[in-house]
């Protein structure tokens, strides 16, 4: 029994002192690694608010911090996660969060990985759009681009075989999506009321989905194949009772996705497409186009990429409101492949039906060896009061972020 | 009687070909790929590898920056087929756990994968962009990737004292496409038959780039590996330093642990 406890207790220390000293291991023990990061964002609306209850303010700042917790064991068939995000926003408080990333534990055996916990996971191939990538739901107030994700409970079974990769999901517990308050910018006129949702599903959130996947590469070809059922991520926002807010209404969807990426010298040709089973009716959906690069234009380090893409939605009034219908997304994505890491990645969103039209540029550096400095500038057009992106034609803004990483 | 007209064919056959063989071994480029061959293959043999990199990459003004990775490689043994690799980067912390997994292909372009762990993306990036920094430093990816035999043309100059010891030097000339070198001028040493120094040539033909390859140690399955590797641009004077630590042979290593599929599943 003491032994047990000593040894125990000497397992915890070396444990300790691999985390202390950030240390990573190649085999034969078990490995720790502790990393973390802060991020000091400031948001510059460069107009006014528009809707009643807005914060009048100009500037909206928050703050977040992220750790990682990994382990893996002496056999390395066997690892574990902890990532814990944390996030305050001083102005509007649906944007303050804490979230579980991750939370899994992992068993490998020839070609067979089973998964349980919180993890996030990503399908698909283009860049304006994310059609096929549905386990996660959307983290919708933390950037309006929908990368953002909320860690999803799953028990995961992934099938590695020479002739592709086969990954079974099943989804517990249902996340749902996160929408700016009141006093925030970036709303619908009416502000979500994410207290009281409602599904179509009577299990509601405990409503158990089930998601399979596909995917491989033959030659120059990547191919994935999906196939989900259960929850939708996107609500449809409908009239809430008091006439004051909206109600997001998760309905039961089912959903058939394909992602094909042709990769040639200097050319990435891509597509993404998807059949889905909505509330009413059943629609496709596609987004495709092609990402051009020119490697070290002018015999400078500097590779410059071309993208445009396509993206065609056919669904209709009774389905989630999207803006990404008839739109043409062209891109320009720069990269200084210097020590710093310097990117820039600009492009501009057309709807050719409406003409609303947006303009996006990120960029970002590194400064010294730990910290990261990025900008991003959102900027809206073109939007008629009958247009979905109307509700945002007063939220332009500048975000300027520091990113500390431990 | 049959049989001993059968070895005497057999026997004329054989010097008829040992003479065609040293025939041939008297061109320079003959000679040049067999040195580069002797030297390449007696690093072979070592199956799948692990090793800790430690990148350090110096400006002019001697500013310095460091990143850390991890690299896998699995070995094939069929020269006409590239190695697969996967390289794992531990720092700087914002990129902690970015990954670029490679098929090495002689002739035609590698098969290139690289994972976003922020996003938890799988990329399929294109390999055409061969003369492009890796990382930042002063490798271009082909410095890493054209380590295969088949992927130059070899031509014997002569012979030159390098350090203590006498090396073979021996022209190199890119056969794939991309390459953002005309020539490659490569010393090998004559002892270990280990690669020294390599000055590399623009496309303009002036000289670009000094590599020189130190603290060479041989393992127990005998292979040999060099552990600093000094890259120093002679046109912009900005320096990259390799140092390889922790080599490990006998991992438990296979064609699953190289497959995409494998990226988000690292950490």
């Amino acid at each position: 029994m003491l032994m047990t406890a000593n040894r125990a207790l000497s397992m915890l220390f070396l444990g300790l002192g691999l985390v202390l000293s950030g240390a990573w291991t190649l085999a034969d023990e078990p490995s720790w690694d502790l990393s973390a990061n802060i991020d000091l964002t400031s948001r510059l609306f460069t107009e006014e608010a528009r809707w009643p209850g807005q914060e009048a303010r100009d500037s909206q700042f928050s703050a977040a911090a992220r750790a990682e917790l990994r382990w893996r064991n002496e056999d390395g068939n066997q690892r574990a996660s902890i990532v814990p995000l944390l996030r305050f926003d001083e102005a509007d408080h649906e944007r303050s969060l804490l979230d579980l990333q991750e939370a899994y534990w992992a068993w490998e055996t020839d070609g067979f990985e089973l998964l349980i916990g919180a993890n996030t996971v990503f399908w698909g191939v283009t860049e304006s759009l994310h059609l096929v990538d549905i386990i996660n739901q959307t983290d919708a107030v933390a950037d309006i681009d929908g990368e953002d994700k909320l860690g999803q409970p799953m028990v995961n079974l992934a099938v590695q075989r020479d002739w592709g990769l086969v990954s079974f999901y099943a989804l517990p517990y249902f996340r749902e999506r996160t929408f700016a308050g009141d006093k925030g910018r970036l709303r619908t006129p009416l502000p979500v009321d994410t207290t009281n949702p409602e599904f179509e599903s009577a299990a509601g959130s405990r409503h158990v989905d089930f998601a399979l996947r596909y995917s491989h590469y033959i030659g120059n070809v990547d191919i994935g194949l999906s196939l989900f059922r259960g929850t939708g991520r996107e609500p449809r926002l409908q009239p809430g009772a008091d006439g004051l807010s909206l109600q997001p209404y998760y309905d039961q969807i089912g959903q058939l996705g394909l992602d094909l990426q042709y990769t040639g010298d200097a050319w990435l040709w891509k597509l993404e497409a998807i059949a889905r089973q909505g509330s009413a009716s059943t629609f496709a959906a596609a987004v495709g186009g092609f990402e051009y690069t020119r490697y070290q234009v002018g015999e400078s380090a500097l590779d410059i990429g071309l993208l445009l893409e396509y993206q065609y939605d056919g669904r209709d009034d009774t389905e989630p409101a999207t803006i990404a219908d008839n739109d043409f997304f062209l891109g320009a994505r720069l990269a200084f492949n210097d020590t710093q890491d310097t990117a820039v990645l600009a492009g501009v969103g057309y709807d050719v039906h409406t003409g609303e039209n947006y303009i996006n540029v990120e960029a970002d550096r590194r400064l010294g060896q730990n910290v990261v400095l990025e900008l991003k500038a959102r900027f809206f057009g073109g939007a008629s009061a009958t247009d979905t992106t109307y509700s945002i034609a007063s939220d332009d803004y500048l975000q300027l972020q520091l990113s500390r990483y431990f | 009687m049959k049989s001993q007209t059968i070895t005497y064919i057999t026997l004329v056959l054989a010097s008829v070909l040992m003479l065609a063989n040293g025939a041939a071994a008297n061109t320079p480029e003959a000679q040049g790929f067999a040195i580069a061959a002797r030297s390449d293959r007696s690093d072979l043999g070592f199956g799948a590898s692990k090793v800790e990199l430690q990148m350090i990459m110096r400006n002019a003004a001697g500013q310095q920056s460091t990143r850390t990775l991890l690299i896998s490689t699995l070995e094939k043994q069929d020269e006409s087929v590239g190695d697969k690799s996967l390289v794992l980067f531990d720092t700087p912390r914002d990129i902690e756990g970015t990954a670029l997994l490679s098929h090495a292909r002689i002739m035609d372009p590698d098969d290139q994968w690289l994972y976003l762990p922020a996003l938890k993306r799988v990329k399929r990036i294109s390999s055409s962009n061969k003369s492009g920094p890796f990382v930042g430093s002063e490798f271009a990816f082909e410095d890493f990737t054209a380590l295969e035999l088949n992927k130059f043309d070899y031509r014997f100059i002569g012979t030159e004292s390098c350090g203590d010891l006498q090396c073979d030097v021996v022209e190199r000339l890119p056969r794939y496409q991309n390459s953002g070198y005309l020539r490659q001028v490569a010393w090998v040493d004559q002892t270990d038959f280990q690669l020294r120094k390599v000055e590399f040539y623009d496309r303009r033909g002036d000289l670009l780039k000094v590599l020189e390859l130190g603290d060479y140690r041989q393992y127990a399955n005998g292979v040999w590996r060099a552990h600093r590797l000094s890259m120093r641009n002679v046109q912009t004077n900005k320096q990259t330093e390799l140092l390889y630590d922790n080599y490990v042979f006998d991992v438990d290593l296979t064609e699953r642990d190289f497959v995409k599929g494998r990226l988000s599943r690292l950490r």
